[in-house]
């Protein structure tokens, strides 16, 4: 089985940030807008060294995803950028008529998505955003893993042309996958082969399905656990591949169970080849403060959860 | 020197446009669209830079105009057909299936002459803004159009685009308020009142012009010229507060909201077209 080693924790907004930073030297059309979280979602470093290219729009978001689309027309790459729950909730009128409807070159940059915002409380923790987000034509949706996939999925959504829904987390996490490397929009990464169980997590879950996979193992249950980085175009002939070897899924996913991973995999399930699917993911309640771990463990959003969830769906094979 | 003359019998075959379109769909909004009908036939027939044969969606080298008041669709339509833009036979299509000009104008028809998606209100000066910018840092030394509706500006979003436009020392961006004093439920101060609109664009940061009749060539092309001369002296952008008449040209439309999305039955157009005098031959 494959081994995958943490570096060192390491959160993904400064993945999104040092991404920005070298996609706006490579490019000089690249632009960046936030909404007074310059800071939160690490476009310090961006703002420094292209003053010019970049836009305070203060704490106005409808503002900005539209001014946004306004930069796009003559060739500009816009990277707007603030919290999850402002980026999507607040501004989805904006969003669905200046973006994804008018197709505008927009990447919208969502730090702090999901439970993981932590001590803030539900106000801020949105776990409804890839549902929003991926039911807009025209939007791609992407949700990485940990530091060094979240720099290459931003200088690959620069590189990208078309709307960009780009989630990311506050907390450091584990940094478990290879540096410098290159993001493929729209491809789902195998971690483990496996051939009892699908494990397809997403965003911080990835590592928490990997750290399952271990414990499966020493339960002689060989699961398989796939990346899902990009939502949206699901990558549904790599999800059909491993369910028809395995016929038992899991899905893990730092959001709601309306709209999410699950639902979407079991949507497309239905249509092609049934099997048990076990959600790892939140139930019909808002979430409330606390640390990112406490959280975590509390919504139920960790290996532990996983294997469980891995064991009753390999039971409720026919 | 703009030959007035000409203007105005554009803005009568516009008029007449507009009826036929809402008549024919029996759906749209006559009432607005002949209120602005003189302001935007002087941008497109005089004011602007453009090049409606040649049109790409960068706008790069034109000016560039947005309809921030979405559902002034037919005006918007029959100005840029009129102007070159596409057949002007196409007009007959507004709002039907599978037509480019749809309710509400919309991008992904391939419609030319639409840079984004309008309808949903509030959201034309910011993008307006984001387009001027655009120009600003490729050093480009044309001008952003933007026309917003009087009741649309009881729209939050407006006034933060106001703000930002303000903070950022936009002036490359001329907007225009059409100032009919009507919106759905009735006039403007019975709804909400956003009265005083030159105080709170004066109070944003904005310089302002207030033009008496919007429907006089001569005052919408003055106020271009100043609006114009102001940027180039100050580092901040100009709203022109038109004020008009709802369903100018019609007198059975004009001053009353009952029009504002409401298409006339064909007798009634019948009496709209007879006050209306076809000068470039209709569609």
């Amino acid at each position: 089985m494959a081994k995958f080693t943490n570096t060192g924790n390491k959160d993904t907004r400064s993945g999104f940030g040092a991404g920005l930073l070298e996609f706006g030297r490579e490019n000089k059309n690249a632009v960046a807008l936030t909404a007074d979280l310059k800071g939160s979602v690490k476009m310090g470093d961006f703002a420094k060294e292209f003053p010019e290219r970049f836009f305070q729009c203060g704490i106005a978001e409808a503002n900005m995803i539209d001014i946004a689309a306004g930069l796009s027309l003559n060739g500009k790459i816009p990277f707007a950028s603030t919290f999850a729950i402002f980026a999507t909730g607040r501004v989805y009128d904006q969003v669905r008529q200046s973006v994804a409807y008018s197709d505008t070159n927009v990447k919208i940059c969502a730090s702090h998505a999901g439970i993981t915002l932590g001590e803030d409380g539900a106000t801020h923790q949105i776990l409804e955003d890839i549902g929003l987000m991926r039911m807009l034509p025209n939007m791609t949706v992407i949700n990485p893993c940990d530091y060094n996939q979240t720099k290459a999925a931003t200088i690959s959504a620069g590189k990208h042309i078309g709307p960009v829904y780009l989630r990311f987390g506050r907390p450091g996490v584990p940094n478990f996958t290879p540096e410098n490397q290159t993001f493929e929009i729209g491809k789902a990464i195998k971690m483990i082969d496996g051939k009892d169980v699908s494990i397809f997590a997403t965003g911080h879950l990835v590592w928490e399905a990997l750290q399952a996979a271990d414990k499966l193992e020493k339960d002689n249950i060989s699961a398989e656990v796939i990346d899902i980085a990009t939502i949206k175009p699901l990558d549904y002939d790599a999800v059909l591949a491993s369910v028809k070897k395995t016929s038992a899924v899991v899905t893990a996913e730092e959001h709601f169970i309306a709209g999410g991973l699950g639902e979407l995999i079991s949507g497309f399930l239905a249509g092609h080849y049934l099997a048990p699917v076990e959600y790892v993911a939140i139930a019909d309640k808002f979430g409330q403060s606390g640390t990112p771990d406490e959280l975590m463990r509390a919504y139920g959003l960790d290996a532990e959860h996983i294997v469980a969830a891995a064991k009753r769906a390999v039971g409720r094979k026919k | 020197m703009p030959d007035i003359q000409k203007l105005k019998d554009t803005a009568s075959q516009i008029r007449r446009d507009i009826i036929r379109m809402v008549t024919s769909a029996q759906s749209g909004h006559p009432g607005g669209s002949l209120s602005s009908t003189d302001i935007v036939t002087a941008l497109f027939f005089s004011q602007m830079k453009h090049s409606p044969q040649n049109w790409d969606r960068s706008g790069k080298g034109n000016d560039m105009f947005f309809l921030s008041c979405g559902h002034e669709s037919p005006l918007f339509y029959s100005a840029l057909a009129r102007s070159g833009y596409f057949p002007i036979k196409e007009l007959g299509t507004f709002r039907k299936l599978g037509s480019r000009l749809q309710g509400h104008p919309a991008t992904d028809t391939g419609l030319p002459g639409i840079y984004e998606a309008s309808g949903s209100l509030g959201q034309g000066l910011s993008v307006a803004v984001g387009a001027a910018l655009g120009k600003r840092l490729d050093g480009e030394k044309n001008y952003v159009y933007v026309l917003l509706g009087d009741g649309e500006s009881e729209e939050g979003q407006v006034w933060e685009a106001s703000e930002f436009a303000s903070h950022h020392k936009v002036n490359n961006l001329i907007a225009i308020t059409d100032w009919n004093g009507q919106q759905i439920d009735g006039t403007t101060t019975e709804v909400i009142g956003p009265d005083h609109l030159d105080q709170k664009w004066k109070a944003f940061g904005w310089n302002v012009l207030v033009v008496e009749n919007g429907h006089d060539f001569n005052e919408i092309l003055s106020s271009f010229k100043l609006a114009q001369e102001l940027e180039s002296k100050e580092e901040k952008p100009v709203m022109i507060l038109m004020k008009t008449i709802m369903g100018k040209g019609v007198d059975f439309m004009e001053g009353t909201c009952k029009w504002h999305g409401k298409a006339p039955k064909p007798e009634e157009a019948e009496k709209a077209l007879a006050q209306l005098k076809e000068t470039l031959g209709d569609y």
